[in-house]
């Protein structure tokens, strides 16, 4: 399946933005601490990602996650 | 109690609740008691309704209502170690476990929520209000069916008088008007198949479901004077037995039932001919209607037939885990207004239920020897579990 980097971005900030953040401040930079998305969260966008992109995100890799930028990166790479 | 909260079939406010009742506005369409004016994301951040079953969204909306009244807004009057918060409900989050369970037949186990737990544990709505206020003494939820909001209130009351808290944030939440929740009841041919709640008539043929949240500020009364707080009432007696006879239906002499009242009456260090006003658990089932008749009169013997008793179920429906809860708020809105509100729908009388049950329209509320009003809320359970709260209107 190939999938674009815009694609990903576009599915993971409109993921974020249902869990409450305002979809202005979800850029590449912003961190998952300064959106108010926690772990509970980042397991609710693996479950989108799974279903969408057949991408397994495990608890280890969501781990390293700091930015929405590495969240998408990660997706990216693993969808090649 | 220093706060009153409800969020009803009514709409929201305790004093909504009490004064549409009181007009003889009937909050069941169609067969249900539906918070229809509650609007979650109103009144709630994207964040918290999505984090939150319908029945911890009302009850976090209630409290604000509450701890609004009580004058906490901004910060509370008591160390936050000190504050405890105890919130019932007599089912849960069924309304998540039935979606969830819905995702995993669909889509399968890999995809039901890591919100699943945390929305639908019983303990959600406790969870929600000590988050939400910074609440940090002993917090819990409690669970006896449809006598959990009665516990509640007791059992914050106890909390308070054994001091282990200054105050405490009390009260009941349900919201089980799904399809599971129907399927159930309907099963049991507990729920009124005409969908009228019409307590104590002889033509009672079930009840009607009702969701909601009532809650409660209680402060130690000593703390609460010293800060100039406005007591609306006292919850003064809390009694509690269990029938131990069958899973569903109550015990029919209504013993266990009168011990709970003669119990909370003697807690409250009063006497039957001291109670002004019953507010009854009155579900419009032929069992519970007949066996707290008996009940009533073997507590309160002789001045059974004086007291008038009405029954908030048949304006809102029974709330099932928030109904003694959201009956204690009715009860001291009529403690504090003076005003009875009418069991609506009471038109044909059971010859066998021979007392005073307001029917009609609200009538007044008459004390006896010029002291502040006594009433008592019963609530009485599925499981057989007998709460009865005793509430004195404040000293004027």
């Amino acid at each position: 399946m190939s999938v674009t980097a815009e694609q990903v971005e576009s599915r993971v900030v409109e993921t974020l933005a249902s869990f409450g953040p305002d979809a202005s401040q979800i850029t590449r930079t912003a961190t998952f601490e300064e959106l108010d998305i926690d772990s509970l969260d980042l397991v609710e966008l693996a479950q989108v990602v799974e279903e969408e992109y057949g991408v397994i995100l495990k608890g280890e890799d969501m781990k390293e996650l700091k930015t929405v930028g590495d969240a998408i990166d990660l997706i990216v790479e693993r969808a090649e | 109690m220093t706060g009153l909260g409800a969020v009803t079939p009514m709409g929201i406010g305790a004093t909504t609740l009490h004064d549409r009742w009181a007009d003889g506005v009937c909050g069941i369409v169609d067969g249900a008691g539906a918070c229809r004016e509650f609007d979650p994301k109103a009144l709630l951040s994207v964040k918290e309704a999505r984090r939150l079953d319908r029945f911890s969204q009302l009850a976090v909306i209630a409290s604000g209502e509450a701890i609004a009244q009580a004058g906490w807004e901004g910060e509370a009057p008591y160390d936050p170690l000190r504050i405890g918060c105890i919130i019932a409900t007599g089912i849960g989050g069924i309304d998540t476990v039935e979606t969830q369970h819905d995702v995993m037949r669909d889509r399968g186990t890999r995809m039901v929520s890591p919100l699943g737990i945390p929305q639908y544990m019983p303990n959600a709505a406790a969870a929600a209000v000590t988050m939400k206020y910074s609440l940090r003494g002993q917090s819990y939820g409690v669970v006896s069916a449809c006598a959990s909001g009665g516990h509640a209130i007791g059992s914050a009351m106890r909390m308070i008088q054994y001091g282990d808290a200054d105050a405490v944030v009390c009260g009941g939440a349900e919201a089980t008007l799904t399809e599971f929740g129907y399927a159930c009841f309907n099963a049991m041919q507990a729920l009124s198949p005409t969908g009228m709640s019409r307590p104590f008539d002889a033509r009672r043929d079930g009840f009607v479901m009702g969701e909601g949240a009532g809650m409660l500020v209680l402060e130690e009364a000593d703390a609460a004077a010293a800060r100039g707080a406005t007591i609306l009432a006292e919850v003064a007696g809390f009694g509690s037995t269990t029938d131990a006879y069958h899973l569903t239906a109550p015990e029919p002499t209504g013993g266990p039932a009168s011990r709970a009242i003669e119990l909370a009456i003697r807690d409250a260090g009063a006497e039957p001919a001291q109670v002004d006003y019953i507010n009854a658990h009155g579900t419009s089932t032929q069992l519970n209607d007949a066996a707290e008749t008996a009940a009533i009169k073997l507590a309160l013997g002789a001045e059974a037939k004086r007291v008038p008793i009405s029954s908030t179920k048949s304006a809102i429906g029974h709330l099932l885990g928030a109904a003694g809860a959201v009956e204690a708020v009715a009860t001291v809105r009529t403690l504090i207004t003076g005003v009875i509100g009418p069991t609506l729908g009471y038109e044909v009388p059971d010859p066998e239920l021979d007392l005073d049950y307001v029917p009609g329209e609200a009538r007044a509320l008459i004390t006896s020897n010029g002291h502040p009003p006594l009433a008592i809320s019963n609530s009485f359970a599925f499981g057989g579990h007998n709460v009865v709260l005793a509430l004195r209107g404040a000293a004027t």
